[in-house]
Formats: structure tokens, C-alpha cells, sequence
């Protein structure tokens, strides 16, 4: 006779999620110890989809290092090739043309716009709504057309160049994106009445996962997420770069310190992009692309350089060490979603798992980036 | 309690503008292509796989100087020339021609940095992009041979 299994009242078990489940929109794993379906203590466990780019910068020349900054972040991954190439240009001393530069700017805002469209759409899709995402998709398909047509790919763009440009945008782009920006505004209109002034939405977000400014500042949590706590930090503001001193634009930051402060900070952020996108345009000067005096094999001075710039997830850094060779002695990437995924495990302590996975959303996540 | 009530009322509302939106959405034109019966057209830049672009008497106009081979990050272009003895002007002289030209497309990233570092306007990027197979093989391109197919 066998006698029957006795539970502890006390008893924990541990919960595997990931490393394939779609709440992780990649290949993360975190180890939680459930008590019921409060979570007890949770672990992350990185290193899936590890691809070793930081060596990879060691034994390739700096041109050849391009094509790795757009794998990063397959989202926003205008805005790593952008610091990649800051970065270069400072310390071998090219000058830019203005043009080049007013293009970056514009076509970064546009790949942030599509990042945060993408997000939107899975966060909500997370908690359980589905139709936002395909409108989400739908207007960021606007995007990616233009930016494909002036690229030449929809994803992984390798865009920029030490100097400026691959080439220039033509007058169909600047039709395209002066008919997206009216669009678009319309469309964040209908999310707002859609998702955000839905009371299921906020019944699950407010007051759900404080992630406290002594907490971010604790892991070096930057971008919406450290905004959403109230810290007012954007390097675009803070350390200025490209031509972003020449735009009037705001920095969303709110208070609550909870998943829906996260949310809101993203949704106005979209709308400050595409303020910068429509000064871009209309401020946009002529000339030429590309720098006239620029070696062509790039080999730094020796000594250490860093560039920090703002993308979709946060402040991306790139730290280059030099020996004077034509490849880096050491290169070393400092990501956003790093940092942002570390607050994770100290956050969800004690809370529900449903409002773990919504939290998990509202942090951004994009592993690839967070593994490197 | 008062609370209580105006919950259920502005929630009942915000779902009812929801289902509004959505609903409208219904009447809204299909954007969808339903590939693979409909496919669309690729944009001029796109990039896809390199090819070897001909001059007027459909030799290469490749010179196989190799810098293409020396940008590419990953390693996936293979070629080879030979020197031949050609005539002009009555003086014997040798030039290299092209011999092999292999494109390891399961390595490419399609950065675009060996269209890039042509000098000689000799590859350029193909508009395929129907490229499925479950054979590694497949992959490996002998862009001289797709040259002469396209010339014959």
C-alpha cells in the first residue's frame, strides 16, 4: 500500500520559463521558485543565444565589425550601428557631413518608432490582446518599406559608414516618411483609446512591479525603464550627440515607477520621434554624404575610446581599446537590456507570476542584444 | 462605493470603445499579400545574393584583384584567375582572366562591403530572395557558371 504524498505547508517548487516560451520573446531562461503562484525567488539564467560579437570586434577590422552592431538588437539596430560608427569617427577624427548626419538622425528615430510599434504590439499581445499587435505591425510595415527602400534591408540594415552614409535618400523617401508622421499620429490616437483607456490593461499595470530610481540607478537600468522611474536621463539630452542638440524635443519621464509608467514613457516617446523626424526633414541641408578626407583602411590612435548613444531599449555604450592596429585590442559592448533584465530577479520577488511575465514586457527585452 | 460604481461604468465604456476600433477595422481594406500567390516587388536597393555583372561582349567584367575577397567579414568568396596571352596590336601580352568565382551564400551576412569595394563596378546584388532549400549545397554558388546561364 502506498502511502499518500504529504505536502509541506511551506513547500516550494521551481518553475522553468523558457528558454523557449513566448513570454520571453527569445531564447531566455529564468529559474523561479514558486510558492503557489507567488514567485519566491527568481533566477535568470543568460548566455542562449551568446555569439561571442565582442571577439568577434578583436579579429576584424572596424569596416568589417559593421554588419555585427545591426545583429545586436534586431529591432532598433540603426541605432548601434550609429554609436559604432560615432565612436570611430571620433577617435580617427573624420568630419561628417551635416547632411549625413541630419540622415542618421532621421532614419534612427524612424527605426525607434518601429522598435517601440513592435513592443507595443507584444506587450499587449503578453496580457493577452491580440489585435493590437497586427495594427502595430501594420503601421510599422510603413517603416520598414522606407527604410528598405533606401537600405536595401528590411532588418539588419549596415546603413551607416565611417564618414556617412551608404547612399543618399531619395525625394520618395521624404514623400513617404512626410505621409507617414500624419499616420502614424492618428494611429497613437487609436491606441490610446484602444489599449491605454482600456480598464483590463490598467487594472493589470497600475501600481503592478515599482521598480524604484535607487533600484535602476543599483543595476544601471537606463532608457524607458529608468524614465518610467523617474529619473530624467536620455544621453541624446544628457551627452549630446550627432545633431540632436539642433532638434526641440522632450523626455517623457514619469513617476509611478510601475509597468504602466513604463508603457506611457514609450507611447509619448513615439510621439517625440517623430517631432525630430518632421524637423529633420524640414531642416534637412544638401551636399554630400559622405566625408571627402577619409583613410581609406581606418586604423584608430592608440588608446581607449567610448561612445554612448541612446536607443529604443536605453544607453548603449561601446568601449574600443586600441593598439594603433586596424583591428580593435578589445572591444566591449555595454547593452542596454543587460542592465534593464539584472533589476528583474530583485523586482519579482513576492509577486504573482502574471504580473511577472507583464513586468517582463514592460522591461523590453530583446536577448540577442542582452547575450551579444 | 461611489468608486466602485464609476469602475464599472468608465470600464464598460473603455470596452465598448475598443470593440468600436476593432470593429471599424473590419470594413478597413486588406493589406495582407498572400504569398507565395501574390509576391511583391523587390526595391531597387535591395540586397540579395552577389552576381557578376557582364560587359558588352559577356566575358566578366571582373579583373580578379581580390579586393572583394579582402572586405568580405566572413570569409564566402573564393576566386581564382589565370594569366592568357592575348594579342594587341600585334605585341603579345598577358592578362589575368577570371577563372572561379564561388560565393559560400551560408556564410553571408549581405553587409554589401564587397559591392562596396569593387572598383571596377564588376558585382553586384541580385533581387532573389526565394532561397529555401534543405541542402547546404544549394548554397554554394558558381557565379561564373550563373553568368554564362544567363548568357546563353
Amino acid at each position: 500500500m502506498s502511502t499518500p504524498i504529504q505536502l509541506r505547508p511551506d513547500e516550494t517548487f521551481i518553475l522553468n520559463v523558457g528558454p523557449q516560451h513566448p513570454a520571453t520573446h527569445g531564447v531566455l531562461r529564468v529559474k523561479m521558485e514558486m510558492d503557489g503562484e507567488y514567485i519566491v525567488k527568481s533566477e535568470t539564467v543568460l548566455g542562449y543565444i551568446h555569439r561571442m560579437h565582442e571577439k568577434m570586434g578583436e579579429n576584424r577590422t572596424y569596416a568589417q565589425y559593421l554588419p555585427n552592431l545591426s545583429r545586436l538588437d534586431y529591432l532598433g539596430a540603426l541605432g548601434y550601428t550609429h554609436g559604432h560608427v560615432l565612436a570611430i569617427e571620433r577617435a580617427a577624427g573624420i568630419e561628417v557631413p551635416e547632411r549625413a548626419e541630419y540622415i542618421r538622425a532621421i532614419t534612427v528615430e524612424l527605426n525607434r518608432v518601429a522598435s517601440h510599434l513592435f513592443w507595443f504590439g507584444a506587450f499587449v499581445m503578453d496580457l493577452g490582446g491580440f489585435s493590437p499587435l497586427m495594427y502595430a505591425i501594420q503601421d510599422r510595415e510603413h517603416i520598414l518599406d522606407m527604410l528598405e527602400a533606401v537600405t536595401g534591408a528590411r532588418l539588419t540594415y549596415c546603413y551607416y559608414r565611417f564618414g556617412g552614409l551608404y547612399n543618399d535618400i531619395d525625394d520618395d523617401f521624404i514623400e513617404a516618411a512626410k505621409r507617414f508622421i500624419p499616420r502614424m499620429r492618428k494611429s497613437l490616437k487609436k491606441y490610446a483609446a484602444l489599449v491605454t483607456g482600456n480598464i483590463i490593461f490598467q487594472k493589470r499595470l497600475e501600481g503592478i512591479a515599482p521598480v524604484s530610481a535607487e533600484m535602476c540607478r543599483k543595476y544601471g537600468a537606463t532608457g524607458p525603464v529608468a524614465r518610467g522611474s523617474g529619473i530624467n536621463f536620455d544621453v541624446r539630452k544628457n551627452e549630446p550627440y550627432s545633431v540632436y542638440p539642433e532638434f526641440d524635443f522632450d523626455v517623457p519621464v514619469y513617476h509611478e515607477c510601475d509597468s504602466m509608467a513604463r508603457y506611457k514613457v514609450r507611447m509619448d516617446e513615439m510621439e517625440q520621434s517623430l517631432r525630430i523626424i518632421e524637423q529633420g526633414l524640414e531642416k534637412l541641408p544638401g551636399g554630400p554624404i559622405m566625408a571627402e578626407k577619409k583613410p581609406k583602411n581606418i586604423k584608430l590612435p592608440v588608446g581607449d575610446f567610448y561612445q554612448a548613444v541612446e536607443t529604443a531599449r536605453g544607453s548603449f555604450g561601446i568601449r574600443i581599446v586600441s593598439d594603433g592596429d586596424k583591428n580593435a585590442y578589445r572591444l566591449k559592448l555595454r547593452s542596454p537590456t543587460y542592465s534593464n533584465m539584472h533589476l528583474f530577479d530583485e523586482a519579482c520577488e513576492g509577486m504573482l507570476i502574471m504580473d511577472a511575465l507583464a513586468f517582463m514586457g514592460s522591461l523590453d527585452l530583446v536577448i540577442p542584444e542582452m547575450d551579444r | 462605493m461611489g468608486g466602485y460604481f464609476s469602475d464599472i461604468f468608465n470600464g464598460s465604456k473603455s470596452l465598448l470603445i475598443g470593440m468600436g476600433i476593432t470593429f471599424r477595422e473590419f470594413f478597413k481594406p486588406t493589406v495582407t499579400v498572400q504569398y507565395p500567390y501574390q509576391t511583391l516587388k523587390m526595391s531597387a536597393r535591395f540586397r540579395g545574393h552577389i552576381e557578376l555583372i557582364a560587359d558588352e561582349e559577356g566575358n566578366p567584367k571582373c579583373v580578379a584583384c581580390g579586393m572583394c575577397q579582402r572586405a568580405c567579414p566572413s570569409g564566402c568568396i573564393s576566386l581564382d584567375s589565370v594569366s592568357v596571352d592575348i594579342e594587341v596590336d600585334g605585341k603579345v601580352k598577358k592578362k589575368k582572366v577570371l577563372s572561379k568565382y564561388d560565393l559560400d551564400f551560408t556564410k553571408c551576412s549581405l553587409c554589401g562591403q564587397c559591392v562596396e569595394n569593387c572598383n571596377f563596378g564588376a558585382i553586384d546584388f541580385s533581387k532573389e530572395y526565394n532561397l529555401a532549400s534543405t541542402r547546404k549545397e544549394d548554397f554554394h554558388f558558381n557565379l561564373l557558371k550563373r553568368l554564362e546561364e544567363r548568357n546563353a
